[in-house]
């Protein structure tokens, strides 16, 4: 950590995402459901923690809060040592646009983009010329090791190649925090192990902290620390030791 | 968005459109149908409308036709008085009137059947009012003894009749028909512009029409004047007008008000009104649907695309940049080929023209339907939430 530049230091003496009596409900159909029910969590910066526990639990809800993309009902969530609730408009869509990194289990690339510019969307919504955009975006799918796949269309690509294109659009921004959800459900076991590592590599390589929903115990291994909810609160973090991240 | 990635933003946007190959032919169909059946109906039926007063277009040389009062459209013939001509040419700053006869009367073709014709009868002086055209004989030989012209048109189709030899032939020059009961000799073949009423035209000398109409039909029915040089053809009728007491029109006027007759008392316009609607509809059913759908499919796409910080002001100037460019395909095709289909119909049976106020008719209506289309899309982006994005 001593190793990052002066400007991040400050910025990282805050835990990476801090939670506290976070609770969200859904009404619909004349049902109440509670999905978050007072979450306290501390996500610390860098690493990779998993969020797992049982389907319907609230993990999706609980990411969805911690990106910025939903609005809890009650509590704090201080995401990068900015309390969410403060940002409203054109401010929470930058802090997104800059700091957050987007993975999904759908993979979701706009289908009719080539790989090359489905990866500088991140960087032409924070403005960046797109003579830029295109050489950052390639050199990050070199590093996914597509670099030679970049002019073809997302659908002629496997489903683990596509989520590699998804990590380098998540990464290609250098954002400070990724969410993803369910990254490996929607593919075999050995490109989920593929995604896993790569993943892996890129939190050590960009200080990056990646919080993964899943419910696939197979990936478990790569975690530096594993969150347990149940029924929408946190019952239990694992850390290294007791998860055995790998390195 | 300012900087230059706006560019980049709108490519995605089309990237995105013409990607979708399937909805996007659907859409471009829907557009296109809707914009050639905004133009291709109207433009026949104002071909159709034009021809209404095609009789008055055809002597651009007169400025001012003079007429009974209750004449409502060009071929109802009313008769004046004879002295009228005298007093339309007494009316200060006429530089020349004529008269002209206009009637309905039975013709015998030399195979023995009967028609209904239009003869006109040209002031035997300068034969002015003739067809604009003649393709076979000269206009000057409407002085031959029992002469007339007869129009392409009536002569290759409703004059046909049954030769000696049992062979069907066109009227031709040097064959003798009967006008009511009086010999007449075709000496020439003339081109009319089409009219609307489509009875056949034959031309002859205005006393020679006088001979053969029947004697209670024996008058003049239309003084075709002309003003001095700068005198102002609105301000002469309205003269003449004033003087005789009679109706006097400028061409314009007269083209105006058969055009007004044919449109208040036949149900040509209500009925191509309708098809003109349903052809709207339709089109817009299919445009709008295809749009909407188009949107809908894509909606994850844009959720991602605001999760990951894009302004909703963004995805709005993509979404109608993407209805504005379907809809100008659209409207191009249709347009394309509703003038494809005029060039094709020149010179048939069937009218047709396209004026610019069309043009922009059938744009105005392609705008409507992808505007519609777009905002019902551009709702349906905005109030999307971005947490959808990790929901199935
Ligand atoms: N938009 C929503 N509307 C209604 N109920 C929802 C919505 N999102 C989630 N829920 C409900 O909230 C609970 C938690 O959902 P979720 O966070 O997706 O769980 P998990 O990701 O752990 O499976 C579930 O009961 C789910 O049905
Ligand atoms: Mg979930």
């Amino acid at each position: 950590m001593s190793a990052l530049p002066a400007a991040r230091a400050a910025d990282t003496a805050a835990p990476a995402v801090r939670c506290r009596e976070l609770t969200k409900s859904f009404t619909g159909a004349g049902a109440t459901v509670h999905a978050l029910r007072g979450i306290d969590l501390d996500v610390p910066r860098g690493g990779m923690t998993m969020l797992v526990g049982p389907s319907g639990c609230g993990k999706t809800t609980l990411i969805s809060v911690i990106a910025g993309i939903l609005t809890p009902d009650g509590g704090e969530c201080l995401v990068l040592g900015t309390e969410l609730s403060t940002l409203h408009g054109q401010r929470l869509l930058d802090f997104r646009g800059r700091s957050i990194g987007f993975i999904f289990q759908q993979f979701h690339l706009v289908p009719t983009l080539t790989v090359i510019e489905n990866v500088t969307i991140p960087l032409i919504i924070n403005g960046t010329p797109t003579p830029h955009a295109r050489a950052a975006a390639a050199e990050i799918i070199a590093e996914v090791g597509l670099g030679d796949r970049g002019r073809e269309l997302p659908g002629v690509l496997s489903g683990g190649e596509q989520q590699r294109v998804a990590i380098a659009r998540a990464l290609v921004h250098s954002p400070a925090l990724v969410v993803c959800d369910e990254p490996t459900s929607a593919l075999d076991h050995e490109s989920g192990q593929m995604i896993m590592a790569l993943l892996r590599r890129f939190v050590s390589l960009r200080q990056a902290t990646i919080i993964i929903v899943t419910h696939d115990d197979r990936i478990l291994p790569f975690a530096d620390r594993i969150a347990r909810m149940d029924d929408g609160r946190i019952v239990g973090i694992d850390t290294e030791a007791t998860a055995g991240g790998q390195r | 968005m300012l900087n230059p990635d706006g560019i980049i933003v709108n490519l995605i946007a089309l990237k995105m459109l013409f990607g979708d190959r399937g909805k996007f032919v659907g859409m471009v169909l829907g557009l296109t149908f809707a914009a050639l059946v905004m133009t291709q109906q109207p433009s026949i039926f104002i071909g159709l409308m034009t021809r209404t007063y095609a009789a008055i277009g055809d002597v651009p040389i007169a400025d001012v036709w003079v007429m009974d009062p209750g004449v409502q459209y060009v071929e109802e013939n009313k008769p004046l008085r004879d002295t009228d001509l005298a007093r339309v040419r007494g009316v200060a700053g006429v530089a020349w009137a004529v008269p002209l006869y206009k009637g309905i009367i039975n013709a015998k073709l030399p195979d023995g059947q009967t028609k209904s014709i239009i003869l006109t009868g040209l002031d035997d002086a300068t034969l002015i009012g003739g067809p604009p055209a003649l393709i076979e004989g000269r206009l000057a030989d409407l002085r031959r003894a029992d002469a007339i012209i007869i129009d392409r048109e009536a002569a290759e189709n409703r004059l046909r009749y049954v030769g000696p030899e049992g062979e069907e032939r066109s009227l031709a020059i040097g064959d003798e028909i009967e006008i009511n009961d009086n010999r007449a000799t075709v000496v020439g073949i003339g081109v009319s512009t089409r009219d609307f009423i489509l009875v056949p035209k034959a031309f002859t000398t205005y006393s020679r029409a006088i001979d053969f109409a029947p004697p209670q039909r024996r008058q003049l029915t239309y003084v075709l004047a002309k003003g001095r040089d700068g005198e102002h053809p609105g301000a002469l009728a309205r003269r003449i007008e004033a003087q005789t007491g009679l109706k006097a029109l400028t061409s314009a006027e007269f083209e105006q008000l058969t055009l007004d007759y044919w449109m208040t008392n036949t149900g040509i316009p209500i009925n191509f009104g309708v098809s003109v609607l349903l052809g709207f509809l339709v089109g817009a059913a299919v445009a709008g649907q295809s749009f909407f759908n188009f949107v809908r499919e894509n909606l994850v796409h844009y959720a991602v695309l605001k999760a990951m910080g894009l302004r909703g002001g963004v995805l709005v100037r993509m979404v109608l940049l993407q209805a504005l460019i379907v809809g100008g395909i659209g409207y191009g095709i249709g347009v394309g080929l509703t003038a494809l289909f005029g060039t094709f119909m020149r010179d048939t049976v069937l009218a047709f023209r396209m004026p610019p106020a069309l043009l922009a008719f059938a744009g105005v209506g392609v705008l409507v339907i992808v505007l519609l289309s777009a905002l019902l899309a551009i709702r349906a982006v905005l109030r999307m939430d971005p947490a959808v994005v990790f929901r199935g």
